[in-house]
């Protein structure tokens, strides 16, 4: 039998508790009890359905077929009166009554009404005109009634009365705000962070605020006329809109029996003091000694709850919540976490204030550790501040980066903010909710979450909010990932140390690697180190053909439908009608699917079969263009001196040149190269792994780690030289000393600025560490062991080389141009 | 068990389609001189799984990277599981059984 559960209140925290025991397959039999006569709904979102931007039927969470498809009893419009914590039963007004194992109490809060003369009518609730702002039928009736009116006074200028009078504004002309306090949102902000809202609220929104005003008296006999302040003062309105905060509703529980202060008082498993079956959660629930009045907390309650309750995590304890907010207080963007001052007098506090644009920052720092932040108008750094708080990490030393990106990319996505169902991973589909399923699954790592779900296995640009969305959703308790730092994953040690390793034992082949390094075989490590084997031991490196990717296997590269593309080389991408005439004529008597000009300047034969490829090869008689490998791919160029007007440098010889003299080489990334006539650079120089620009004055500026891939970043100037020589020995000096040190799969865009072009030119060109005549001698073997892939055509390397691997689908699936 | 191929037509740590009775098997040399076979089709989007990388426990498929473990079948990357076939070498054929 199914214990009976019994949860008072039908709110955002009940519900959630009940949705919190569910996903924990919780064997409960359920019932709940709502005082209101609907489904639950979000009420923070009722500011905006005041406000008109939010439909009533946009709000709810939990619509009435919901509590049926789970098997939940519910009551709604019943009010329970009493609890029998002996019979364990609770009791309604209208007689319901219910027994119970475990009772949650989550019957919220509701708004606080100051003592003011004339707020009420003897016998009809409030007077006509005065409204509280706490539910869907207050937001109702106070849409109706404003409408009909024309001035109204919000009382309480905390969140909550801001709200409402963002919201008015939409169904009536004239809006006044009065405050008790000093300054708006006292709780949150200190006086200059207050000043600078009420500022923006005004002059932007056109809403009077009145601060230090107590409210002492409602006017008007049949209907609200105006309202009277404490210095004499009278706001002459029709409506009345009270948001002085809110008190717990916790007198039912207290006439049950139950120990109540300013809430219901729980211990860390939420259970009410002294009872065993009895549990409190949300705005009615005090928890050593703190009520909360925001959502965050209130989620932070159920899952402990929940955890506890179905026994999921019978050691779940509720430590109390950091209370950091961003909210768009009327049209304003605030955020507050921790202290709104500093307290003690070595805490450091940092403020930045623009009051044209109603941008106010602070931030205190107390021991190197964020301790508050209130951020007014520009709230772009709270998703980094809220983590620094929240987790206690160490500041920067530059201690403006908490208030401005510096320098660093801007417009980074809040995490927290997004949706779940935003797609993180363009290229794999994979949303921020798959990624927070995988980390709450108890995947902790980066890597982990990556290979589990694929996000970031594509083009990689998403791997930094891959990682923070990781970070969030483990809310702190992210594993460090030793295997982060390795160069191949299946072998635990960083590239130098791999290759010393290497180099001591002598291991030229990649099985012996693992047998003498790693112990068991590792798919997802072959390739890489099969190309850093080849890289280090050219002419002597044992060739295991099963640790070649199928690229490499085959000179080409695998298509959707496991065909291939053949690209031949065109260096500089200049070619002649003889040669064009010779693709052509290829082209037609295999019937290749398509046939594109690349972006390297190559003619691509898209979707030929694998079993083709030799034969399309001797058909061509061309070298390989390398389109497929980790490797030397192309040098881009422009037409040059020789016909271009504007050319200052012979761009096309040259790029030609380092063409044939890198071709093919095999490295840790691809490497697209360009060299461009003049700085117009039409071959796009500066955005290539190496791009050289000729300048006036015969000479060449070398750019190193650009990208126009998914990435896009202007290489960083290596060096100017004056001859076309110098050119050559540079790159391949440069080239070198990427293939020895770049991490596998690392672009030059990522690798030169962690190595720092400073330290880059230091090796390169000045030959500061004196490697520069090992790199080149170096660059020199491999270019000599260099032969032409393509020619391995005639005798299949291994048995069933170019053996379809989809004997039975006809091939190619790809479309066929005509 | 039918014999449908010679070990020698699948180098060590490769694999190689085989076309039986209309179905496509993807039979696998593992390093440690056994063999497994499973479809020859990636579920997720067609790719040719014997063109992928191999060790001794799981599949590579080459096209998205997807990973499959060779002796059960069950994905290793949250794809559906691939159909494994009984598999074994005999006097150098390789000898299929039914799935």
């Amino acid at each position: 039998m199914p214990r009976n559960l019994v949860v008072i209140g039908n709110g955002m925290a009940g519900a959630r508790t009940v949705e919190e025991i569910l996903a924990r397959g919780g064997d409960f039999a359920i019932t709940m009890f709502g005082d209101e006569p609907y489904g639950n709904y979000n009420r923070i979102m009722l500011s905006n359905v005041l406000a008109g931007v939010e439909d009533e039927s946009g709000i709810f969470l939990n619509d009435l077929s919901w509590y049926a498809d789970h098997g939940i009893t519910l009551h709604t419009g019943t009010r329970i009166e009493r609890i029998d914590r002996f019979a364990q039963r609770v009791y309604a007004a209208d007689g319901t009554e219910a027994g119970y194992d475990k009772l949650i109490i989550a019957t919220g809060s509701r708004a606080f009404v100051p003592p003011i003369a004339g707020i009420h009518r003897p016998g009809r609730g409030y007077h006509q005109g005065v409204f509280a702002f706490r539910t869907l039928d207050d937001t109702r009736a106070m849409i109706r009634y404003a409408r009909e009116h024309e001035r109204a006074v919000v009382i309480g200028g905390g969140l909550l009365g801001l709200e409402a009078a963002r919201g008015l504004q939409n169904h009536l002309s004239h809006v006044t705000l009065v405050h008790s306090a000093g300054h708006l949102m006292n709780a949150q902000l200190n006086e200059v962070a207050g000043g600078m809202l009420k500022q923006s609220v005004e002059s932007r929104l056109g809403i009077e605020v009145v601060v230090n005003g107590r409210t002492t008296e409602i006017l008007g006999k049949q209907a609200v006329t105006g309202v009277k302040l404490d210095d004499g003062r009278v706001i002459p309105c029709d409506v009345v809109v009270v948001a002085a905060g809110i008190r717990a509703n916790a007198e039912m529980a207290a006439a049950s029996g139950l120990v109540v202060e300013r809430g219901i008082v729980v211990d860390d498993q939420m259970r009410a003091q002294d009872e065993d079956d009895i549990y409190a959660v949300g705005e009615c629930a005090q928890h050593r000694g703190e009520t909360y009045g925001l959502v965050a907390p209130l989620w932070d309650q159920a899952k402990v709850l929940a955890d506890h309750l179905t026994g999921a995590n019978p050691l779940a304890e509720y430590q109390g919540s950091q209370v950091a907010t961003k909210l768009k207080v009327a049209g304003v963007d605030v955020a507050s976490m921790g202290l709104k001052e500093p307290e003690r007098d070595d805490d450091e506090s940092l403020t930045f204030t623009e009051p044209g644009k109603g941008v106010y920052k602070n931030v205190i720092i107390r021991d190197g550790r964020l301790v508050g932040a209130t951020l007014i108008g520009d709230v772009s750094k709270v998703a980094f501040l809220m983590q620094a708080f929240d987790r206690g990490l160490a500041l920067p030393e530059e201690r403006a980066g908490l208030m401005f990106d510096l320098g660093g990319p801007t417009g980074e996505a809040k995490v927290e903010d997004m949706p779940d169902d935003e797609q993180v991973c363009n290229c794999n589909g994979v949303s921020k909710g798959a990624i927070c399923a995988t980390v709450k699954s108890g995947c902790r790592t980066v890597s982990g979450v990556m290979d589990r779900t694929r996000a970031g296995k594509g083009c990689g640009t998403c791997k930094p909010i891959v990682q923070r969305i990781v970070e969030w959703a483990a809310g702190g308790d992210v594993e460090e990932d030793p295997a982060a730092s390795y160069y191949v994953p299946g072998i635990a040690m960083p590239k130098p140390e791999l290759m010393n390793a290497i180099r001591q034992h002598g291991l030229r082949s990649v099985s012996s690697v693992f047998a003498t390094l790693g112990g068991e075989e590792d798919a997802r490590s072959k390739m890489g180190l099969a190309s850093l084997l080849k890289m280090m031991w050219g002419g002597d490196y044992v060739d295991e053909r099963d640790a070649r990717f199928i690229n490499d296997r085959v000179h080409a590269n695998i298509q959707r439908d496991g065909t291939f593309s053949v690209v031949p080389q065109m260096r500089g991408g200049v070619t002649t009608p003889a040669q064009l005439r010779r693709i052509a004529e290829v082209a037609e008597r295999h019937d290749v699917p398509m046939v594109k000009l690349t972006g390297g300047q190559r003619i691509d034969l898209l979707g030929v079969p694998k079993e083709k490829l030799p034969q399309i090869w001797a058909d061509l008689d061309m070298p390989s263009g390398w389109a497929y490998g980790k490797s030397f791919r192309t040098v881009k160029t422009c037409v040059g001196s020789d016909f271009c007007r504007f050319g200052v440098g012979d761009s096309t010889a040259l790029g030609i040149a380092i063409e044939e003299r890198f071709q093919g080489i095999e490295g840790p990334g691809k490497m697209k190269l360009a060299v461009t006539g003049c700085p117009r650079n039409c071959a796009e120089a500066y955005v290539k792994d190496l791009g050289v620009v000729a300048i006036d004055g015969g000479k060449w500026e070398i750019y190193v780690g650009g990208a126009a891939g998914a990435h896009v970043r202007k290489g960083d100037l290596l060096a100017t030289v004056d001859s076309a020589a110098e050119v050559i020995v540079l790159t391949g000096r440069f080239l070198q000393y990427y293939r020895e040190n770049a991490n596998w799969l690392e672009r030059t865009y990522a690798f030169v600025p962690r190595v720092g072009i400073g330290r880059v030119r230091e090796i390169v060109v000045d030959d500061k560490d004196g490697v520069a005549a090992a790199l080149d001698a170096a660059m020199d073997a491999s270019v000599a062991a260099y032969r032409d892939p393509w020619k391995d055509r005639d005798e299949p390397a291994t048995p069933g080389q170019f053996r379809t691997s989809l004997p039975l689908t006809v091939l190619p699936q790809v479309p066929v141009r005509a | 068990m039918r014999p449908i191929g010679s070990i020698h037509e699948i180098p060590p740590g490769e694999g190689r389609t085989y076309a039986v009775d209309g179905r496509m098997i993807a039979v696998f040399r593992l390093r440690d001189g056994s063999v497994r076979a499973t479809q020859a089709v990636c579920p997720h989007r067609g790719g040719p799984l014997a063109d992928g990388q191999i060790d001794l426990r799981q599949v590579i498929c080459p096209l998205h990277l997807n990973a499959w473990d060779l002796t059960t079948g069950c994905s290793l990357s949250g794809q559906p599981d691939l159909t494994v076939y009984p598999v074994r070498i005999d006097d150098n054929e390789i000898l299929l059984g039914d799935e």
